[in-house]
């Protein structure tokens, strides 16, 4: 009985590790999820790691703990990490962590985007702040 | 979105309510906020909505499983009742270790367990997607937490 809801497909090109995640991130998949992607880190050691998220449709504050622990072993190996193609719920999630600070997201053309609603009420707040 | 005149007391009415019991497994953290959705979809709840509350339950169910049932195998209660005023009160109660300071384990980033990767965002995450969060916590007994979230609809 694994129950595994979340696939991973990894690509490694010129030093770099592609890891796309496809399905839900919750604690019991990022437990699973985490051990493959170490096994491979500490394996081939790249210069980059890249987490695709674009096929993610669920994601709670457990999937902020397994990027966390990426960036933080790729920091200790003298390496990047960054993420591509989050949807907008998953950057709402990163922002309350202050995780898209730290960590670079990436954006293909044609993916999800802020829609212009949500990206006026930040700007919004923004300037509330700044009052 | 409350309906105007109504104040935010949340004791509206329950009109419907179903109750889950499960055991502390991890593999059950899917099944739980989809059945929770699944409930309030009577409400007519919009996408965003339903992903608020499927990230809220699970939240919440992760932390039993992770830290009331530390190291043990106990039963998780969730309680959904639907009230009036469109209001959904979700109850996630255990029997566990119980939380020693409610107010700091409420706190942005704070864990007890960072050996595991747990990013501390919990209960914060919970307090965003919902319009109140209430935590009731004895040590040795066990945790209630209970989720308010009043639904604009489509």
């Amino acid at each position: 009985m694994t129950g595994k809801n979340c696939e991973l497909d990894m690509k490694e090109a010129e030093g770099t590790l592609e890891v796309k995640l496809c399905g839900e991130i919750d604690h019991h998949s990022a437990v699973i999820v985490r051990t493959e992607i170490d096994a491979r880190i500490s394996q081939i050691c790249p210069q980059k790691t890249v987490i695709d998220l674009s096929g993610i449709e669920f994601m709670d504050s457990s999937g902020l703990g397994l990027i966390m622990g990426r960036y933080a072993l790729m920091q200790k190996l003298g390496g990047k990490l960054s993420v591509k193609n989050p949807n907008e719920r998953i950057v709402r999630i990163f922002e309350l962590a202050g995780l898209d600070k730290i960590v670079s997201i990436e954006r293909e053309k044609g993916a999800d985007r802020p829609t212009p609603h949500i990206a006026n009420k930040k700007r919004k707040k923004q300037r509330r702040e700044k009052k | 979105m409350k309906p105007k005149g109504t104040k935010n007391s949340f004791t509206e009415r329950v009109i419907n309510e179903m109750t889950l019991k499960m055991p502390s497994l991890s593999v059950n953290e899917g099944m739980a906020r989809a059945a929770v959705a699944a409930f309030c979809s009577q409400l007519d709840p919009n996408a965003t909505e339903i992903a608020d509350i499927k990230c809220a339950v699970s939240e919440a169910v992760t932390n039993s499983i992770v830290h009331a049932y530390k190291d043990t195998i106990g039963i998780i209660y969730i309680t959904v009742k639907l009230c009036s005023g469109n209001l959904v009160r979700i109850e996630i109660r255990d029997r566990g270790c119980g939380i020693e300071d409610v107010e700091r384990a409420r706190e942005p980033l704070f864990t007890t367990d960072a050996a595991s990767e747990r990013s501390g965002m919990g209960f914060t995450v919970m307090e965003s997607f919902c319009d109140k969060v209430r935590v009731y916590s004895r040590c040795g007994k066990g945790t209630t937490v209970t989720l308010f979230k009043r639904l604009a609809g489509r």
